[in-house]
């Protein structure tokens, strides 16, 4: 049986324990609340976007774009975003599933987060690049990122570039996902998209897409990003929130039974002092 | 008649309701649209946007970026929208002086992009200043 003092220096180092992770969770929450207020304030920019390219992409055939160029080959190039810290749940494990799952293992890896640029790097992957990203994600780090995958696309060193990210479905629920970036794929699907099928192009077709198509290529960068933050943060508040839950749990579980062995000692004491009492009667 | 429009950053949706005509900054000139215009793609560049909205000009500082027009509907993407009240006067003149400072020290092998993303904030943060002036005397 567990002596007295054990017991007491278990219940302790669990306290402690238990406010360490109580800690994190606070700065999670705090951090979660911002990075999801970004990851939801760009939704509505995407999805107009995504609905303008998909209106114009009939006219696409006319006028290429090298961002726009469909290649034979498959030299592919993935940019995987994980997180710099671990305690997150099983966020970065899901990720790196589905990359090899989703992805060629001859493929090269640009990296954003510690975490899957040194499992990447023990499978002995060719790593290109890695990026450090501020936290709020600022917009000029995705057009730094941009156009470094843009550069080596258009030079030719790769035929296909990919996102690997965590999307941000709510606090609960992040889902990693794989989507190609280049060569750029006009959206289907898009619902509101208006039934004009004609546009006009001012000042002309190829400065139209000129713009909109680099614009779109950060964006969807940037996007990646902040919703990789988003689901870091509420991942990490949710899997903090259990280890404090379940500190507690153990905390009382430790307390019941050392005032137990407590009551069993006082009453063997009890026992001891009345037997010596009757015995000097 | 109405005409459906959206002006949205990536910050934030800016503004979403139907309208009696629009006036966008296009890049060769303003752009005068009423319903029923021909579907219309066009780049936009830093400068002030009216709508007629509930009988009455609403006028915004837009940033650069661009339009989609067809018969019912405008949808403006843009890096920013600031109402008149909106623009802070100093740091819009910190901005461009900022920006202005690193144009400066860039040297001759600078890349295109950067120059052309400095160059947007200077017009744009110009735009905004222009404007609160303007409705100021």
């Amino acid at each position: 049986m567990a002596n007295l003092r054990d017991i007491r220096r278990r219940i302790k180092s669990v306290k402690n324990t238990a406010q360490i992770t109580r800690a994190m969770q606070l700065v999670a929450a705090a951090k979660m609340k911002k990075a999801q207020d970004q990851a939801l304030a760009g939704r509505d920019y995407a999805q107009q976007l995504n609905g303008v390219l998909q209106d114009i992409s009939e006219q696409f055939a006319e006028a290429t774009h090298p961002l726009l160029e469909k290649r034979e080959g498959n030299r592919e190039l993935v940019l995987v975003i994980s997180t710099d810290k671990g305690l997150c749940g099983p966020l970065n494990t899901n990720l790196a599933r589905k990359l090899r799952d989703q992805t060629s293992p001859e493929a090269d890896y640009v990296t954003i987060g510690r975490k899957l640029r040194i499992t990447l790097e023990k499978l002995s992957r060719h790593i290109v690049a890695d990026f450090t990203i501020k936290d709020p994600v600022p917009f000029a780090d995705a057009r730094a990122v941009a156009k470094l995958v843009s550069k080596l696309f258009l030079e030719g060193k790769y035929d296909k570039v990919s996102i690997a990210y965590t999307k941000f479905v709510n606090t609960l629920s992040q889902q990693p996902e794989v989507v190609q970036l280049l060569p750029v794929e006009t959206p289907t699907g898009y619902a509101d998209a208006t039934d004009t099928n004609e546009f006009l192009f001012e000042p002309s077709t190829e400065d139209v897409l000129g713009a909109i198509l680099p614009l779109y290529v950060n964006f969807k960068v940037f996007q990646a990003l902040v919703d990789a933050r988003a689901s870091e943060h509420s991942a990490r508040m949710v899997a903090m929130k259990a280890a404090t839950d379940n500190a507690k749990k153990f905390i009382k579980e430790l307390t019941l039974e050392y005032n137990k062995l407590r009551q069993s000692a006082i009453t063997a004491e009890l026992l001891e002092i009345t037997t010596a009492m009757k015995a000097m009667e | 008649m109405a005409l459906q429009l959206d002006i949205v950053t990536p910050e934030k949706k800016i503004f979403s309701d139907t309208v009696e005509n629009v006036y966008l900054p296009g890049a060769d000139g303003e752009l005068g649209i009423l319903p029923e215009h021909a579907g219309l793609v066009t780049a936009l560049k830093a400068g002030e946007l009216h709508y007629q909205y509930q009988g009455s000009r609403v006028t915004l500082a837009i940033g650069s970026g661009f339009a989609e027009v067809s018969q019912k509907k405008v949808v403006v993407l843009t890096d920013s929208a600031l109402g008149e009240a909106e623009i802070d006067e100093a740091a819009a003149e910190a901005a461009i002086k900022r920006a202005e400072e690193q144009l400066a020290s860039m040297g001759h092998d600078a890349d295109a992009e950067d120059i052309a993303h400095l160059q947007s904030i200077i017009a744009q943060a110009a735009a905004a200043l222009h404007f609160k002036r303007r409705t100021r005397h």
